[in-house]
């Protein structure tokens, strides 16, 4: 009897360490493999409409008292831009900068800092999550996004925002795009200010997008121009962002 | 409800889901039905998607090992758990108290030989090579198949009263004498036999229950706290959990749970007789066992 139950547990240990032999190389095998990677890719429409239905158009992310703000708010991505156009700007302090505001509308704009200062402004306090999955609380001022559209005629044709960065990783510059849900919603905001300062370059400057029911790739930092397109297949690798073209991040980071 | 009572009580016992019939009383040896359907259906895709939600998290972990409680936590922040490493040497720290884990966690070989530094190694995660955007794919696809499944289970079980037939605890079992009984029968390896076996002892009846109806609704709720979606719409979540880094540090707790509870699991069905156990969780056939003389 015992060693029966010997040589079964042999038996077993013997067809784990077979199945983990198999499992992990078949694992990165499987990974690899487009068919089954656009099967898992399924499951971001699943939290992109579900999560749509849960939180709403407009559900609003939590907003914090001033007292759960972090300490020190992380550097996350590249901490400048390092072209000679955008470095200029940054030692002009920006005064010559403009916000480009193009594509599908009928008013195309060039914004300056100080015409972003006199709109509206929005304040919030709100927390930053990290696809790695640190978070930070920060306060973040400036214009919503929502009525400069709205200025610049948006056409019923875009579905989307692009938002063209001044910063490069490899050479490819960085940039991000929203659905229009996102666009209109109340926090999303083109911050000019972090914590009450002016936006400083590692977080930014000039303008930084906040889109605060996504993860932070999402929210565009030294953003130069917002384009309101009807696709996104036709723009750099087609995958609507930068993460999202490299290396293959959802587009839909609501989780 | 002892583990090792009278055949002749089982029969009246109302709780007993088998052998109300005197007439159809199995006894030991019978090839008895054990397991229904949806509870094999739901037992083996559990146990897939536990594995890949596993091995994708620890690579999501991988990302940023570090660990914290309340709203927020990153690199300046305190962290209550950390993998790392400090030149050639990994470590992990828990609060105050650090460990050399050199080879095994922070610092190690990848298959080429070549060191790599991250928290969890290449044999323990999905892919083995670091991607964390790879791991999320399979992270998030795989959290809905533990999710519906889960709620599948749960509504098939009400309903074809598989918990309250066989998880519901009598008061008489949870008395501290029984209680202390069935772990001294387990500590000496000494299994319910004949019709006795067809039913969970208080042991088993507690660590099921704990992770259906705590550790897997935990770890799910846990991980839609990290989503900034979900919290938008069920800020309810935040508040429950004290905040996403917290939901994120129940997360990492209620997997080792999981993991605990699985190490257990194949042990007692490797000591109870591994071929017996896993033909009745596939076919749903179960042997019961014979009484057995005193072990060597």
């Amino acid at each position: 009897m015992t060693k029966m139950l010997i040589g079964r547990r042999a038996l077993l240990g013997g067809m784990t360490l077979g199945a983990s032999g198999l499992l992990l190389p078949g694992c990165d095998r499987l990974n690899a493999s487009p068919g089954v990677r656009s099967l898992l890719a399924g499951a971001e429409q699943l939290h992109y409409r579900s999560q749509r239905r849960v939180a709403g158009s407009n559900a609003l992310a939590r907003e914090y008292a001033r007292s759960d703000m972090s300490p020190v708010f992380r550097v996350n991505g590249n901490a400048s831009p390092v072209s000679p156009a955008y470095l200029d700007d940054a030692r002009r302090n920006f005064i010559d900068w403009r916000l480009i505001v193009d594509g599908l509308v009928a008013r195309p704009l060039a914004l300056s800092l100080s015409d972003l200062g006199s709109l509206p402004q929005r304040a919030q306090i709100t927390r930053h999550d990290c696809v790695e999955g640190w978070s930070a609380i920060g306060k973040w001022q400036g214009p919503q996004l929502g009525p400069i559209l709205r200025a610049a005629g948006m056409s019923s044709r875009a579905n989307f925002i692009v938002f063209h960065c001044a910063d490069t990783s490899g050479g490819i510059p960085y940039y991000e795009s929203i659905d229009l849900n996102d666009a209109f919603h109340p926090q999303t905001i083109l911050a000019l200010l972090m914590n009450d300062h002016r936006l400083s370059i590692p977080h930014g400057a000039p303008l930084r997008l906040r889109v605060e029911r996504q993860l932070g790739y999402k929210h565009a930092k030294f953003v130069m121009r917002m384009e309101a397109r009807e696709r996104l297949e036709d723009l750099y690798l087609g995958k609507g962002g930068y993460w999202e073209d490299r290396a293959d991040y959802a587009w839909y980071a609501g989780i | 409800m002892l583990p090792l009572v009278d055949e002749e009580d089982e029969v009246m016992d109302p709780a007993t889901n088998l052998a109300t019939d005197p007439a159809d009383n199995p006894v030991a040896g019978d090839l008895v039905k054990r397991h229904a359907l949806a509870t094999r259906l739901w037992h083996w895709a559990n146990a897939g998607a536990l594995i890949v939600l596993l091995m994708s998290g620890l690579m999501i972990f991988n990302a940023h090992p570090r660990l914290y409680w309340g709203q927020y936590g990153a690199n300046p922040d305190p962290a209550w758990l950390e993998i790392g490493a400090r030149g050639e040497r990994g470590f992990a720290k828990l609060g105050p108290y650090e460990i050399t884990t050199t080879g095994v966690l922070g610092v190690w070989r990848d298959k080429d030989g070549a060191i790599q530094r991250r928290a969890f190694p290449h044999w323990a995660t999905i892919p083995s090579r670091y991607s964390l955007a790879d791991a999320r794919l399979w992270h998030l696809a795989f959290a809905w198949l533990l999710a519906l499944g889960l709620a599948a289970f749960m509504i098939v079980s009400l309903v074809n009263r598989h918990f309250q037939r066989d998880l519901t605890i009598g008061g008489s079992e949870i008395r501290p004498a029984n209680l202390w009984h069935d772990i001294r029968q387990h500590a000496r390896l000494r299994f319910p036999t004949g019709a006795a076996a067809l039913r969970y002892n208080i042991l088993q009846k507690l660590s099921y229950a704990t992770v259906i109806f705590i550790l897997l609704p935990l770890v799910i709720l846990t991980g839609l706290t990290m989503s900034p979606a979900m919290t938008s719409g069920w800020s309810w979540l935040l508040d429950l959990f004290g905040g996403r880094q917290s939901a994120r540090s129940l997360h990492f707790i209620a997997t080792v749970g999981l993991v605990g509870f699985t190490i257990v699991h194949l042990v007692m069905v490797v000591l109870a007789g591994p071929i017996n156990e896993v033909r009745s969780i596939i076919s749903g056939w179960y042997r019961l066992p014979r009484e057995r003389g005193p072990r060597s």
